[in-house]
């Protein structure tokens, strides 16, 4: 059985005492500093790297890296819940409803269901990648860019039933971050595009300087203007623990999400976003009480959560397989690798086995690990909402500020956050989310990357993305998500017209 | 297809957008002038006028409008207070410009004093010991423990 021995092979590199211990410094290193406000898991990873580039063995270079990436999205997750500062556009969705649970006192609740949702998604998405890793690397092959492009299309599409106001200003947003994402050269003539002769513009906007500042800054300014959710927040910090009724509310949205979150982190390109996002809009719709979301509802928590970990757990598959990273955090990955001497590809499976399947056991320690240490310091983080406001947001904002410039050393970015900051505050008081508008800003290159590469091998014809039968599929769901996201929002209007006559 | 086929693109999707926006805005406004202003999570959408129909379209999303709900007024402009949204975009901006020329301590130190002036309760005594720790923290946190490698003073100060 290929299966027992990659794992038992895996297990045996993963468990030995001095690999274990550097998974559990990852996991510890990623979280302190992905619980610093303002720092997301990008930047967190992109922090701590350094420190494995003095290993020996690459194999536990890339488990403590693994460790730290685990630590840094739970880090990050914590964050978002307890402070509304997701680091990543996935954590973005945790935060709509794990910060209003914190808001009404519930912020241990949420972060346990965090964990735990993390932990079991980790687990079964592990299996998973063992088993699936070679069949779903043929599967990605067979992709084109017509496929690409319409699964973007339904990605972006399906993430409208998320926004909770207007669909018009949703579409308005995410059309806007797609258009923030042509920021910069042209991928294929070069072409400065928006840049207005600025130089630091050619490499177009950093994606963290967009989220700290749609996120982070703008979210300061909104407290700001109310002092009074603060004071609120801080008074009610009760009960760390889900009550058996809140544990049984999530086993459902937890097993869902899994599955959803290990299929779509197959995806190059924004899958554990998607995941994310999924997740939360299947939850809101089917939940008895779609009302609650938005107002801190705990499926809103575990479901994202869940298919966030899985995903992050399968978009180890493009990377291992294909060479190919995920997002940005495997983008750093590869980096790891290749300064480890591995060049990530078809390659290191066959070549490496020991560490590869080293590093796919590693990843279910790292959960492991992660639980253990997290669980009994949840009051730890909780008590991070007693700190004073007049404290806390200056921290968040110095922070954020050093954060965002030790990525690239570029000033520009820094000065991106405040332009974005002010900008998202006007957006969100126009009651338009941010949130469309990163997606839009994350998946926009790829969307416009793959429609360009389509229409370059059909020679123009546009008919190939319903032609090609994948790519058809896929398109016409993102239709039928675009009629079920508006038919609701019908049946409800004729519901009151009813409710009226009566 | 040249560079700027998708740019164009997006920009007349956006621009119709935009129309189709303002042009909701005068057939079913999102909040009717006199409308007594919507309370965050209540029920208040269920009196929305059912033939209005912004009103109507509203009661079937109001309960998850976040942002809408805390910020009742329409203008988006409106209300904004001055003293936070300055001092917050300004501390942002006094980093960026500040970083590389005079270093983090000087940098870190004035962004916190900034920011922390943003709040309108915060005397300035408060506020100079708020950053001078924040700059102590900036110091141990990313320089002694991350071992970043940023100067901590810049070209200007001679370091």
């Amino acid at each position: 059985m290929d299966l027992l021995d990659n794992l038992a092979l895996g297990f045996s590199q993963a468990l030995q005492w001095h690999n274990i211990m550097f998974c559990l410094l990852g996991v510890v290193l990623g979280t302190a500093v992905g619980v610093l406000p303002g720092i997301g898991p990008t930047a967190t990873i992109a922090l701590l790297l350094p420190i494995t580039f003095g290993f020996d063995d690459p194999t536990s270079a890339l488990i403590m890296l693994a460790g730290i990436y685990y630590g840094a999205q739970y880090g990050g997750s914590t964050t978002a819940i307890l402070l509304n500062l997701p680091g990543e556009s996935s954590a973005a969705v945790t935060a709509i409803d794990g910060h209003e649970m914190a808001r009404s006192g519930r912020a241990g609740v949420a972060l346990a269901v965090a964990a735990l949702g993390s932990f079991v998604a980790g687990t079964v998405a592990t299996v998973v990648l063992a088993v699936a890793a070679p069949p779903l690397a043929q599967a990605a092959l067979s992709f084109g860019a017509a496929e690409y492009f319409s699964l973007v299309v339904l990605g972006l599409i399906g993430s409208i039933a998320l926004a909770s106001g207007s669909m018009l200003k949703a579409l308005a947003m995410i059309v806007l971050g797609i258009l923030l994402g042509t920021l910069g050269q042209d991928l294929y003539t070069g072409t400065p595009r928006f840049t207005f002769g600025v130089r630091e513009l050619y490499q177009g906007l950093s994606f963290v300087a967009l989220a700290v500042g749609v996120f982070g800054i703008a979210e300061i300014l909104r407290n700001l203007h109310d002092p009074r959710t603060r004071t609120r927040m801080v008074s009610r910090v009760a009960n760390l623990w889900p009550t058996r009724a809140e544990l049984r509310r999530i086993v459902a949205p937890v097993i869902r999400a899994t599955g959803l979150g290990s299929l779509l982190g197959v995806l190059p390109g924004g899958g554990h976003v998607l995941a994310s996002y999924a997740s939360y809009a299947v939850e809101k719709r089917v939940s008895r009480n779609p009302r609650e979301f938005g107002h801190g509802a705990i499926e809103g928590v575990a479901g994202p959560e869940s298919a966030n970990n899985a995903a992050a757990q399968t978009s180890f598959i493009p990377l291992l397989t294909l060479g190919l990273p995920a997002h940005p955090v495997m983008a750093l990955m590869v980096g790891a690798f290749i300064i480890q001497g591995i060049t990530p590809g078809p390659d290191v499976m066959i070549e490496q086995p020991a560490l590869v399947w080293g590093l796919i056991a590693s990843m279910w320690v790292g959960n492991v690990l992660l639980v253990l240490l997290n669980l009994p310091l949840i009051g730890l983080w909780v008590r991070m909402l007693t700190v004073p406001y007049s404290v806390l947001f200056p921290i968040i904002v110095v922070f954020a500020c050093i954060g965002t410039y030790s990525l690239g050393q570029n000033p520009y970015d820094v000065l991106a956050v405040a332009f974005f900051g002010l900008l998202g505050f006007v957006l969100i008081r126009a009651g338009c989310e941010p949130a469309p508008l990163l997606l839009g800003f994350v998946l926009g290159p790829l969307l416009e990357e793959n429609l360009r590469r389509a229409l370059l091998i059909s020679r123009g014809d546009p008919s190939v993305f319903f032609t090609r039968p994948i790519s058809g599929v896929l398109l016409g769901l993102a239709l039928v998500a675009l009629v079920v996201t508006v038919l609701p929002t019908i049946r409800r209007k004729r519901d009151v017209v009813f409710a009226e006559e009566e | 297809m040249g560079p700027g086929y998708v740019p164009f693109a997006l920009g007349l999707l956006l621009a119709a957008l935009g129309v189709a926006t303002v042009a909701k805005a005068y057939v079913a406004p999102d909040t009717a002038p006199g409308e007594a202003p919507r309370d965050a999570g209540s029920d208040a959408p269920r009196d929305a006028v059912p033939d209005d129909e912004g009103g109507a379209r509203r009661a079937g999303t109001q309960d998850v409008e976040r942002h809408d709900a805390e910020a009742p007024d329409p203008r988006p402009l409106a209300g904004i207070q001055w003293r936070p949204t300055v001092a917050v975009v300004a501390a942002v901006a006094f980093f960026a410009l500040t970083i590389d020329a005079l270093g983090l301590i000087p940098a870190t130190f004035g962004t916190g004093l900034l920011a922390a002036l943003a709040r309108p309760g915060t005397n300035p005594l408060r506020a100079l010991i708020i950053a001078v720790g924040l700059t102590l923290a900036s110091w141990v946190v990313f320089v002694v423990l991350l071992q970043l490698r940023l100067d901590l003073f810049g070209d200007w100060l001679g370091g």
